[in-house]
């Protein structure tokens, strides 16, 4: 096993700084990572073999929760995809009477929750495959399809693929900033970025929007590193997807109301705002608060699994909270345990993510976590302070 | 029905504008899975204990059935542990009937046949899938008919003597069928065939092999001594299969027998490698011991959807159409055509189909 890096075996304080490593990349510069690492990782003091201590006990714990699948897991997902569809049913029921103020209420609280839900607990993990050994043809990730403007297949490329497999690489892993954002000092600073709070604002309420332009990918298109044709292929099967879901919302059921028309739209509307803000920070949460590190390209070359698990637990933060927060965060409250095992089922993050605290502190590794208001915080502290140029990292 | 049928389909279009990216069938699947068309269910409202180790299941349909021709096979789904296990089993009940009839012995260490043999109770809700197979008598039916059975193969050919009971009867005045079990006691549909022999003019040959022995060829010829003369359908083990199509080939008309064998797919019993064919784009590569079916395809030039090449994305998955494929990373072993496989962390048991 060869490791190309320069991988240090002492304590951190003894690490010396890396040289800086020039990567040749494809990708534009907003997220190519042209400027070295600034700080030490957090992981500089494992061993070779330590790594590899770690990659067993991590699999270890895969493979018991994946050889321990069985009928408790398949109600489990049954019931919240019943829930959800219930509740989107009930809540456009309720919507019909959309004049009625409370009608109103109730009705786009319902759906915003289903919409919620859709999304998060049961499509992008559905998604993942985290259900395919149910054999299922209906709750399938080759067959899902999800309340969302993205096709399912354009996410699972540029989330479960680029965004799980080079989880916080800079220049590999477009998620970092989503192609609009510097969220790390390493990122070269350009003056558009000065006004990365309000685009960070703007996206939140368009998030699903946001996500589906940004799976085409426009910027590489920019730079001449993807064909044209292909985006407008990309381009057009988004439109499919899309006319219907915009006609559903606000056409159709706007028409079922009558008289309620209006109402009816506004409704939806804010319940899709609703889901574009939480899905939002609940996933900017994911990777951009203080504590979580990004890599550089080069680290990719002959990664082990210890390597790569260890970059996807520094690369990720925990939300705290209760059980219900969790189930509508999609479990992505459990970030870390999501990215090291991205196709386990996210009802069991919860119960092993103590073991993987455990194993976080048995070596000396950081395990990010904290309530979601102070997280959010956290994040648009980094998106204020990056906006302007430098901010290295602060060093403990 | 015409204009009515027409209606309905204009209507379930326009309901699915309103329940896209969904189907209206999904939601109805939801609310009850017996009232979904795309993934038909049935419930099980009888059991018949045939012996020992065999049970016929009377399964009443959900919506959407397609009518079975006799000795046809449907699709049982039975979910185990939250896994959905499929088997095909030859419907024992005549077209007409309100209630399909499946007939299912237990095989030794078969988990999805004892289970549904043994330990599904009445209520049950399975999934069918559609009928399927060759194995079924022309129209019109001919005259002379031989039907040669061991064991649960008689339960393609109890479809076929029911539904000709009941509608031709006069085609069963001098047809045989001998069938062959360990003894009287393991004999499923014993006492209704003997009493179809009486009431019909059906020959029925019993041969308990527990006392006499496999039937070899021979001793078909003793037993029917016209036994060329006949258009013969035959069910059983794979080794009385084949001893007697080779005695079709060598002095019969191999033309006049009709074989069904309920056999598994071979499979090499191990990440032995073999030829993985992709059926989209018509590749063939030789997938060696240990390598990963992607591999291989790429080293023949296949362009496979891949992406973390490491098992987690899922976004190289293909259904599997035929043979078997080792999970390299588990070793389990995936069998069952329909199986999705994930191509960068499977390597192949045997040759090998996908559906990429």
């Amino acid at each position: 096993m060869t490791i190309a890096i320069d991988r240090p075996t002492t304590r951190v304080n003894s690490v010396k700084k890396a040289e800086p490593v020039v990567v040749e990349n494809p990708l534009p510069s907003r997220i190519a990572g042209t400027v070295p690492t600034m700080a030490p990782s957090a992981a500089a003091h494992l061993t070779p073999e330590q790594l590899d201590a770690l990659a067993a006990e991590l699999d270890a714990i895969r493979d018991e929760v994946l050889g321990g699948l069985g009928e408790s897991d398949a109600r489990y997902i049954h019931n919240v995809i019943k829930l959800q569809r219930s509740l989107e049913i009930a809540g456009r029921g309720a919507l019909i009477f959309s004049l009625n103020p409370a009608a109103w209420v109730a009705g786009t609280a319902a759906l915003s929750v289903a919409k919620i839900l859709d999304n998060m607990e049961i499509g992008h993990n559905v998604l993942h495959g985290q259900w395919d050994w149910m054999k299922d043809p209906k709750i399938h990730s080759t067959t899902w399809e999800w309340d969302h403007a993205s096709t399912s297949k354009a996410w699972q490329k540029s989330h479960n693929y680029e965004h799980h497999t080079f989880t916080n690489v800079r220049g590999k892993d477009r998620d970092l900033g989503y192609a609009v954002m510097r969220v790390t000092p390493e990122q070269p600073w350009k003056p558009i970025d000065l006004i990365q709070p309000l685009t960070n604002f703007g996206l939140s309420l368009v998030f699903e929007w946001g996500i589906a332009i940004y799976d085409i990918e426009l910027e590489k298109v920019q730079e001449g590193t993807k064909p044209w044709s292909q985006a407008k292929q990309e381009l057009k099967a988004l439109w499919r997807k899309t006319r219907r879901q915009l006609a559903k919302d606000y056409v159709l059921f706007p028409l079922l109301s009558g008289p309620g028309f209006v109402q009816t739209a506004a409704a939806n509307l804010t319940a899709n705002t609703v889901r574009n803000i939480w899905s939002h920070a609940v996933i900017f949460c994911g990777h951009f608060p203080d504590g979580t590190e990004t890599f550089e390209e080069s680290r990719l070359e002959n990664e082990t699994q210890g390597e790569w698990y260890v970059r996807q637990m520094l690369g990720s933060a925990n939300l705290t909270g209760s059980p219900t927060f969790h189930l509508m965060t999609g479990n992505l409250s459990h970030q870390i345990e999501h990215h090291l095992f991205p196709d386990v089922p996210s009802n069991h993050y919860a119960k092993i993510a103590p073991r993987v605290r455990e194993i976080c502190d048995r070596y000396g590794l950081p395990y990010t976590a904290g309530p979601l208001p102070k997280q959010y915080f956290k994040v648009l502290r980094k998106i204020f302070r990056y906006a302007f140029p430098g901010g290295a990292p602060k060093t403990a | 029905m015409g204009v009515l049928g027409a209606i309905g389909r204009q209507a379930y279009t326009a309901a699915g504008w309103l329940t896209q990216p969904l189907l209206p069938d999904d939601l109805l699947g939801t609310l009850n899975p017996m009232w979904s068309a795309s993934e038909p269910h049935a419930r099980v409202v009888g059991l018949r204990r045939e012996t020992a180790d065999t049970t016929t299941l009377l399964l009443k349909p959900g919506r959407a059935r397609t009518r079975h021709v006799p000795g046809q096979f449907v699709g049982v789904g039975v979910r185990l542990d939250g896994v959905w296990h499929w088997r095909t089993y030859s419907a024992t009940s005549r077209p007409a009937d309100d209630l399909l009839a499946v007939t299912v012995t237990a095989i030794p260490g078969g988990a999805v046949s004892g289970e549904l043999a043994h330990r599904t109770p009445v209520g049950t809700v399975l999934r069918l899938g559609p009928p399927a197979g060759e194995f079924v008598l022309p129209q019109p039916v001919p005259e002379k008919l031989l039907f040669v059975t061991a064991g649960s193969g008689i339960t393609p050919v109890m479809g076929m003597l029911r539904e000709l009971a009941a509608t031709r009867p006069d085609a069963l005045d001098g047809a045989v069928l001998v069938h062959c079990d360990r003894t009287p006691r393991d004999v499923v549909f014993g006492l209704e065939l003997r009493a179809l022999a009486a009431s019909t003019g059906l020959r029925l040959v019993e041969r308990h092999t527990a006392l006499e022995g496999r039937l070899s060829p021979d001793a078909l010829g003793d037993c029917v001594p016209d036994w060329a003369a006949r258009q013969a359908w035959i069910c059983g083990p794979a080794g009385m299969l084949d001893d007697l199509t080779a005695h079709w080939e060598r002095s019969g008309d191999p033309d006049a027998l009709h074989v069904e064998r309920f056999v598994p797919p071979a499979f090499a019993g191990d990440s032995a490698g073999g030829t993985v064919s992709f059926t989209t784009s018509g590749i063939a590569a030789e997938a060696g011991p240990g390598t990963p079916l992607m591999v291989a395809g790429e080293a023949a030039g296949a362009v496979l959807p891949n992406g973390c090449r490491m098992g987690i994305c899922h976004t190289c998955v293909g259904r599997l159409r035929s043979g078997a494929v080792r999970d390299l990373n588990t070793g389990e072993l995936y069998d069952t055509p329909g199986d999705t496989v994930r191509t960068c962390v499977s390597g192949a048991a045997g040759d090998v189909e996908i559906e990429l």
